[in-house]
């Protein structure tokens, strides 16, 4: 078996892509995992989990539903308790959790939810001032929402909302950027507006930056290593040395099947086709075509009654 | 003869007691506006109502003992919300489910309380002021008592004003920047105790969450930032406290019996009316329907 933690290097002709560019080794990690174990009222959610972000790196945290995204991130933020293993993050640590859910009510501007990013845990009122004011809409600018600043943050999209939440993140200048599933229930458009502004994000301010995902492929142009669970373990590395059927058969702990097509990647972990599975998933793949999304057309008259 | 003299009660200014009343009043609508702010934020309206039945419990304790009612709810109503927050759980189902536990005990004791008071003491209602409040009765002692308490809960939520915020907004995000939102919560339950308290005293205990809620509810629909909307709430609590002394002290020709109306009726229409305008406002601005698909950038809600 393939011991799952400690990848071999990169492989020759494998790598290629953004491996050669990067010495991580080089610069202290912003973030190392090691040997981290979470137990929570029923299972081990966590086993034996090890990696480590270096800066100005962007890192993806791959799994399906329940498979430990979050309870690692919150482990990595000092809310979840481990049972084992160590964390080291440096600090401050910026975070956007899963579905934040903010009511339309609620008599916060986007402008107000940045500021509480930047002094949200100072005491006292916030009498007003002109650098705050100024640092509010340069973070605004960053995330490309200074049109937004003014407006309630629950009247806003779901994008929307996610730019304003990651500029709040950002205010107290991280050195680490926790992202849990920033790009669930976004179109593709939106998608790649955010995965562009986190990569940016990482490249010219130097943070490290982990966001979890059940859809490895938004992040496959821009993703410099990915750490991926199932099972309660984890395989790190770059994408190419992590996603790949031997790596993720061994994970799993059954055969799974990678297949690449059209430049985007399909895990199939059903393992009923056995070793010639792959092939047979592949054809189901390629049959649906590169793009199986349907457009939904709304019938006339159902404009407005959205809600 | 003034021209206001066409509208209200002559006198009125000169009273004393009516004096007393408006400052009482406008402390109370001070403490009531961002308390009640936070307490819609976070949807704990119904906390805010069992601490007020809580409350009476303390009121009519209190005055079993010859102590001031004030005393008695801010004891209770601070032991109470200590109570809940401390066993209640950060889920909403369960902390209502603790709320209504505590309240129910509450309610069974003021019963007793105030049969007690009723059967043994010489003061009649007395429980009519507890439950109703009586605004016009409160001594000078009092007022300094409620100047205290006013000024603690103040103190507290301007303390805590942006850590509450933020947990408000989402208690994830508060405690992932290292905010202990538990705590942030209990500080929060205290003030809102506290608040209950003074608005007791002015309106009564049963009624005290309608100057809480109503005006704070009228200016999370009318107003885009926090800060604005705590004042815009302590301006209507001003504004329906000072109007329903006004009447109360009028209505006392009204009828041929020469019997004053209790404040609390007019303040409670009066709050009624204002978050009604509230919501006719916006609706007449955004639309009934298309209250969530308002473009960005657009008209939100309230203001433009
Ligand atoms: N408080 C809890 N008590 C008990 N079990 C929990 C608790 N929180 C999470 N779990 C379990 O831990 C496992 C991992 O949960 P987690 O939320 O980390 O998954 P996830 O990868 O984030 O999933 P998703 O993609 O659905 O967000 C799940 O099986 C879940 O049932
Ligand atoms: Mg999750």
């Amino acid at each position: 078996m393939v011991p799952i933690t400690s990848l071999p290097g990169p492989r020759p002709g494998l790598g290629a892509g953004s491996a050669g560019l990067r010495a991580p080794e080089l610069s202290e990690p912003a973030l190392s995992v090691e040997g981290l174990t979470v137990r929570l009222p029923g299972r081990e959610v966590l086993r034996d989990v090890s990696f480590s972000v270096a800066p100005g790196e962007l890192t993806g945290l791959i799994g399906s539903n329940g498979a430990g995204k979050t309870t690692l991130l919150r482990a990595v933020l000092g809310l979840q308790g481990l049972a084992a293993g160590r964390v080291a993050a440096k600090r401050p640590i910026g975070y956007v959790p899963q579905k934040v859910l903010l009511d339309p009510d609620l008599p916060v501007r986007a402008r107000d939810l940045v500021g509480l990013g930047l002094e949200g845990t100072r005491l006292g009122l916030p009498w007003p001032s002109r650098a705050r004011r100024a640092r509010v809409d340069e973070l605004l600018g960053s995330v490309e929402a200074s049109s937004l600043a003014e407006a309630r943050v629950g009247t806003l999209s779901g994008g929307e909302q996610q730019k304003i939440l990651i500029a709040h993140a950002l205010a107290r200048r991280p050195k680490l950027l926790l992202l849990d599933e920033p790009l669930a229930n976004l179109d593709l458009k939106a998608t790649q507006e955010v995965v562009a502004l986190l990569s940016r994000i990482a490249k010219t301010h130097g943070v490290a930056v982990l966001l979890s995902t059940h859809d490895i492929n938004p992040l496959l142009a821009v993703m410099d290593r990915v750490v991926y669970l199932a099972g309660g373990r984890a395989a790190s590395g770059t994408t190419d040395e992590v996603v790949q059927t031997d790596v993720l058969s061994a994970l799993y702990g059954h055969h799974v099947c990678v297949v690449r097509l059209h430049g985007r990647v399909l895990v199939s972990t059903t393992d009923e086709h056995g070793e010639q599975g792959c092939d047979v998933a592949a054809d189901a793949w390629e049959g649906a075509g590169p793009t199986t999304v349907r457009a939904v057309v709304p019938a006339p008259g159902d404009e407005g009654s959205s809600s | 003869m003034n021209w206001y003299h066409a509208l209200l009660a002559p006198g009125l200014f000169a009273n004393p007691s009516v004096q007393e009343a408006a400052v009482v009043g406008a402390l109370v609508a001070a403490v009531c506006g961002p308390v009640g702010m936070f307490t819609v934020m976070r949807s704990q309206s119904f906390a805010g109502h069992a601490l007020a039945d809580i409350a009476s419990t303390g009121g009519s304790g209190a005055l079993l003992l010859g102590l001031s009612p004030l005393l008695g709810f801010v004891v209770f109503g601070v032991t109470a919300s200590g109570t809940m927050e401390m066993v209640g759980t950060h889920r909403r189902q369960g902390r209502d489910l603790v709320t209504g536990i505590v309240l129910g005990a509450s309610l069974g004791l003021s019963a007793l309380f105030l049969y007690l008071t009723a059967t043994s003491q010489t003061t009649t209602g007395a429980a009519v002021t507890i439950l109703f409040g009586s605004i016009f009765a409160v001594t000078s002692s009092t007022v300094w008592f409620a100047v205290g308490v006013g000024g603690a809960a103040l103190v507290l939520l301007g303390l805590l004003y942006r850590p509450l915020l933020v947990s408000s907004v989402n208690p994830e995000l508060a405690a992932a920047q290292g905010i202990p939102v538990r705590l942030v919560g209990l500080a929060h339950m205290v003030a809102l105790a506290l608040a209950v308290a003074l608005s007791a005293l002015t309106i009564g205990a049963i009624l005290s969450t309608a100057l809480l809620i109503g005006p704070a509810a009228a200016a999370l629909y009318l107003t885009r930032s926090p800060g604005r909307a705590m004042v815009m709430a302590s301006g209507v609590s001003l504004v329906v406290t000072w109007i329903g002394v006004a009447l109360a002290y009028d209505s006392y020709d009204w009828l041929p019996s020469h019997q004053g109306w209790p404040v609390s009726f007019f303040v409670v229409l009066l709050v009624l009316a204002t978050y009604a305008l509230a919501r006719v406002a916006v609706w007449r601005r955004v639309g009934p329907r298309r209250r969530k698909a308002v473009p960005a950038g657009a008209g939100w809600r309230g203001e433009r």
